[in-house]
């Protein structure tokens, strides 16, 4: 049973789009990261699968942009409580770059560049939900953005979508990334307010 | 910024709690310190954050994230809220809401920028820009709470002295913490730094070498923490043991 705040009206209710439950709109697109921002360079850039059997799958920066890639517009929802609606990106889809990778592995670990780790279900990057983004809103991804890019998995709240991506993990087991570890939700469905383990 | 690195607070769903408002006073002109008895809040660590809940008559509800300016004191929780002109919750927070009114709480939250007086004995390097002061307060009077004896430092940037918060608290002579202001638009007369933005030799000044390995805490805006940190990541301090926390716009 919620408490009515005496005297709060809130804003003028957006009926044209819809929020998941406890957030907000921005136009913004604030910045969150647990460290310094890393320099990563082109040069030395490289996007590694390694399956749950050790098999490596490399890419460089050439490879990556070699691949065919697309152009989603998606709403994002940072669990800090903001949502952006119709945000627009370019990369390449998950669906691309694990079409090769031989694995019957439930679980993946995405790691970034800077150590940050983050989890979330084999299913939840495939089917046209995840992509290798490397351009934002027609411009080369800024490095505070995740530049030079960044995983995109828009349907689960935005830690997910680590920035700086390295290389992704393929596990039969769950492993807990480094928000999940300090008490942030395995999955991560806005729409069902999956914030807090537990949530 | 090892996984794994923080044992988190695991287990228990986190529930809403009524907060009652039992004080507030002023921190300056557009920010005030919001005092609650909290029945049944669970404590937590200097520079967590909480969720506030805000519900309408009408059933529409909203929520905001806001750092924990208090040390760990039983059931009582301090914030400290500036308020943003067009923002939907920061006005209500600082103009509206009234000692004895009643909102909702969920928390503590965050487990990364955080200070664990029990474990880290290296010394600490504390880094605000204008609001981001809050977790940081958080840390300093915890370590004075607990007569703590980590050495500590602060550099704060603020745009002008009028734009200081904390004034008495910080004003406490605490052993182990040095402090150094910052001004970026305007210095009290004979300040003998020029007001300007934060500048290696500020950190390198007001810090500590990075060969004392201390744990850097870096808080305010996105443009302030991002130049902060990477200054400190060319002075040499590992980008491992530098915790970041931005606050965006929106409240």
């Amino acid at each position: 049973m919620a408490v009515i705040s005496r005297g709060f009206h809130g804003r003028a209710r957006d009926q044209g789009r819809e929020l998941p439950p406890g957030q907000y709109e921005t136009t913004g697109f604030p910045v969150l990261s647990a460290g310094p921002t890393p320099a990563v360079s082109l040069d030395d850039w490289e996007f590694t699968v390694r399956s749950e059997t050790g098999v490596r799958h490399r890419w460089n920066w050439q490879e990556l942009m070699s691949l065919p890639s697309e152009t989603p517009t998606v709403d994002i929802h940072c669990v800090t409580k903001w949502s952006k609606f119709g945000t627009r990106w370019q990369g390449v889809s998950l669906d691309v770059l694990l079409a090769g990778v031989e694995s019957g592995a439930e679980y993946a670990l995405v790691r970034s560049y800077g150590d940050y780790t983050t989890n979330l279900p084999v299913e939840d990057l495939l089917d046209g939900k995840a992509w290798i983004a490397y351009r934002y809103d027609d411009e080369e991804l800024p490095a505070e953005h995740g530049g030079p890019a960044r995983l995109l998995v828009p349907h689960l709240y935005l830690w997910k979508s680590a920035k700086w991506v390295r290389g992704i993990q393929l596990l039969d087991e769950e492993e807990r990334g480094f928000w999940e570890t300090v008490g942030y939700h395995d999955y991560g469905d806005p729409w069902r307010e999956q914030r807090y383990q537990g949530d | 910024m090892a996984r794994a690195a923080v044992p988190g607070r695991l287990g228990a769903r986190l529930r809403w709690l009524e907060a009652r408002l039992t004080g507030r006073h002023d921190e300056s002109d557009t920010a005030r310190t919001l005092v609650f008895d909290v029945p049944g809040w669970p404590g937590h660590l200097p520079g967590q954050h909480l969720d506030v809940r805000l519900t309408a008559a009408d059933g529409y509800s909203t929520q905001r994230s806001y750092s924990i300016a208090s040390a760990p004191d039983g059931e009582r929780v301090e914030l400290t809220v500036e308020r943003i002109d067009d923002g939907e919750v920061s006005p209500y927070l600082v103009d509206v809401l009234e000692v004895g009114d009643v909102i909702e709480l969920r928390g503590p939250v965050g487990g990364w920028f955080v200070w664990r007086p029990d474990e880290q004995k290296e010394p600490v390097l504390l880094v605000a820009g204008g609001s981001g002061i809050v977790p940081l307060m958080a840390m300093i009077r915890t370590r004075r709470a607990l007569s703590d004896r980590v050495p500590f430092r602060l550099v704060y940037s603020l745009r002008s002295p009028r734009s200081q918060w904390f004034v008495p608290d910080l004003r406490t002579q605490d052993p182990g913490l040095d402090k150094t202001f910052l001004y970026s638009r305007s210095a009290p007369e004979g300040w003998p730094r020029p007001p300007g933005r934060v500048t290696a030799n500020d950190l390198s000044a007001g810090g500590w070498p990075p060969d004392f390995e201390p744990v850097c805490y870096v808080c305010g805006s996105t443009g302030f923490v991002e130049t902060a940190a990477g200054l400190l990541v060319a002075l040499g301090h590992d980008p491992r043991r530098i915790r970041t926390e931005r606050f965006g716009p929106g409240g």
